[in-house]
């Protein structure tokens, strides 16, 4: 116990002497809360729109209107040439281009109805995708109006229609930040518990001081402890600091107890120690450590479900998931941010991330054991 | 008991055929309270040697005892009663000269003032700087203060490897004065060096070879064992006069050494290597010298 009370000063006294891991803890997470939330916006603005324009018609005006008014779209260019319109997406101008045939109005009048033409710049997927749909939804939305201009509806309509509204729970006004906030906050704990104590394990066999220690009667598990301990420790300093953060600069007060996600921290940063500790023990230098950690946070963030929903994922990459620690932390974050969960509602969550924790750990400590 | 007892130690790096063998049967045995240097080139196996004493790395096979304990069986006990400075400058550069030596004397449970005396000499020379960061020492001061964080615990044997390379020759000359000291505390020292004028400076010393011990003896035991006689020739052109040396009948070996040439005869002197050298018919200077330890490692290496 003494000897692991000296290992863990001198641990704190070197982790607050380096003037870079006080950055990483302290300035690190304040640029990541505040800056990322913003720019990992889901919302798609500002799509460039090309319209060409072969009818020149009442309707094709009021069309266009309507688009233009919604918000989502910007008008990049009206024409009546198809060529010119797909010049504008070669250079990158326009998202979509909208054709109106030269009849358009003459046909949804004689013949009730008309056709459209729609081409998406598939270059960038996500934008594409929902402005199309967008675009789409406006267009039904403008065929409706249509509809009730010329038909006068009887009062109980003779079709049955299915009309759907939707109301957001847990998140009332789809803010987006609500739930980015939270699992960048995880990425960030995450990097701290598992690849900052990887890069101080590795310094020590670097540096060559763990040969120094190794013939000194500090035993295996005392120098672990001493090393897990403090970022440990740092860890959970960063999650407060992270719902400070959250709490000041966007009002995010977590609808549950601020003991659940403690609780579940604790233990998740046994697991991803376990792991740091693991990777140091297949590494030698702090450029592989540097370099494995560097591809792990990327499996991390693309399979843990911080920007792209697990569900959505295709069924392999939705198994990687279910080994991948962060994502479990995520999905509780947002739970108990979000929906208030309590410990009971995680407890499945709390013991697959104890299994990794045992898991991790015993692994890393027999390798360890192994090699030396 | 001895202090050290390496019985036919073996180890061999890389599980696949073209294996590199570091140690090859090595024996040999040191006396309590001695200074004890283990001398060879770079590469012969002296550093595996080290970290085999000191419980670092296992063996392949063989046995050793240090200060009475097995070093794989009693580990656990040997770090407690051992010192070892690695070559390479190896303390905490972010803590200071201070926190460094009071950290390894926690973790030995122990204190600074209680093994001050120990390392006084030493320790004095650095205490002025004892709040600057080790790695902001100069290397002379790197090698005080590893050697005292070495020490803080009263150490039964210490172990050092290669302290003096890299080091300046004065701290070098300082260096040895220390242990020269720390040896009459009753600490059994053994050091490592690649450099043969130091092995004069030890009680014993072993000559290591390619991961074979070549010989144990104490430096006059060595150098008397040469038992052929040694030349020294100088001319204006070396290179020349070297050839000529290795061509001679009567020369057994012919190497350079310092500003001459060192010629060890097969049989006659300095009358017959003189008569040979006179027929080329240019000037050289010509004289008999005493071997030292160089010498007597060339002639080992020979055989």
């Amino acid at each position: 116990m003494r000897t692991l009370k000296f290992l863990l000063q001198k641990e704190f006294r070197q982790i607050f002497r380096d003037p870079s891991i006080l950055r990483i803890i302290f300035v690190m997470p304040m640029i990541q809360l505040l800056i990322l939330p913003w720019a990992a916006d889901y919302e798609v603005k500002d799509i460039n729109l090309s319209v060409v324009d072969h009818d020149h018609s009442d309707y094709s005006r009021q069309l266009i209107s309507k688009i233009t008014a919604s918000g989502y779209f910007r008008l990049r260019d009206y024409t009546a040439s198809c060529p010119s319109a797909l010049r504008d997406i070669e250079k990158d101008n326009a998202d979509l281009i909208l054709e109106i045939p030269a009849s358009f109005e003459k046909q949804l009048v004689k013949e009730d109805a008309a056709t459209l033409f729609m081409a998406v710049n598939a270059i960038n997927g996500t934008k594409a995708n929902l402005g199309g749909a967008y675009l789409k939804s406006i267009i039904q939305d403008y065929n409706r109006e249509v509809r009730t201009e010329w038909i006068q509806f009887p009062r109980f309509s003779p079709e049955t229609t299915i009309e759907v509204t939707s109301s957001n729970w847990f998140n009332p006004l789809m803010n987006y930040k609500y739930f980015m906030v939270p699992g960048i906050l995880v990425i960030l704990v995450t990097m701290v518990g598992s690849f900052l104590a990887a890069l101080n394990i590795v310094k020590e066999k670097e540096v060559g001081t763990i040969e120094q220690i190794n013939v000194t009667p500090v035993r295996k598990y005392q120098f672990i402890l001493g090393k897990l301990i403090p970022f440990w420790v740092l860890g959970l300093l960063i999650l407060s600091i992270g719902l400070l953060i959250s709490r000041v600069a966007y009002g995010i007060v977590p609808a549950g107890s601020f003991l659940t996600i403690y609780v579940f921290a604790s233990v998740y940063l046994l697991a991803v120690l376990g792991l740091g500790l693991l990777v140091s023990t297949f590494t030698s230098t702090q450029q592989q450590a540097m370099l494995i950690s560097f591809f792990m946070i990327m499996v991390f963030i693309l399979l843990g479900g911080l920007y792209t929903s697990i569900d959505s994922m295709p069924e392999w990459a939705q198994a990687i998931t279910k080994v991948n620690p962060v994502s479990y932390f995520i999905d509780v974050m947002r739970m108990v941010v979000l929906k208030g969960s309590s410990l009971t509602d995680i407890k499945y969550h709390l013991l697959t991330v104890l299994g990794f924790a045992i898991f991790f750990n015993g692994w890393a400590v027999f390798s360890y054991r192994k090699r030396s | 008991m001895k202090a050290v007892t390496v019985n036919n130690i073996k180890k061999r790096y890389g599980a696949k055929k073209p294996f590199v063998s570091a140690l090859e049967g090595v024996s040999f045995e040191v006396e309590k309270g001695e200074l004890f240097g283990i001398i060879g080139p770079d590469g012969a196996g002296k550093t595996s040697l080290f970290r085999i004493l000191t419980t670092l790395l296992l063996a392949d096979g063989g046995n050793v005892m240090v200060d009475g304990l097995d070093v794989v069986k009693n580990y656990k006990d040997i770090r407690e009663r051992v010192g070892y400075m690695p070559g390479r400058f190896s303390l905490y550069q972010d803590l200071t000269v201070r926190e460094n030596l009071e950290f390894f004397a926690t973790i030995f449970n122990t204190s600074i003032e209680a093994n001050y005396d120990l390392v006084k000499d030493i320790y004095s020379q650095i205490e002025p700087f004892k709040d600057r960061k080790a790695g902001k020492l100069s290397g002379g001061m790197k090698q005080k203060l590893a050697l005292s964080c070495a020490l803080i615990h009263r150490p039964s044997v210490l172990f050092l490897d290669e302290p003096t390379t890299g080091v300046d020759a004065v701290s070098r000359k300082e260096f040895w004065e220390m242990l020269k000291k720390l040896r009459s505390q009753g600490i059994t020292i053994l050091v490592s060096t690649p450099y043969m004028d130091e092995a004069g400076l030890c009680d014993r010393v072993a000559l290591i070879q390619a991961g074979k011990i070549m010989s144990v003896d104490t430096p006059e035991g060595i150098v008397s064992a040469f038992g052929k006689k040694l030349l020294a020739v100088k001319s204006d052109s070396m290179l020349h006069l070297l050839n000529e040396l290795k061509a001679c009948p009567d020369v057994e070996d012919a190497y350079p050494f310092g500003e001459y040439h060192h010629a060890v005869m097969k049989q006659g002197g300095q009358k017959e290597l003189n008569n040979y050298l006179l027929r080329s018919g240019k000037a050289f200077e010509l004289k008999e010298v005493t071997p030292d330890i160089e010498d007597c490692f060339m002639a080992l290496m020979k055989n």
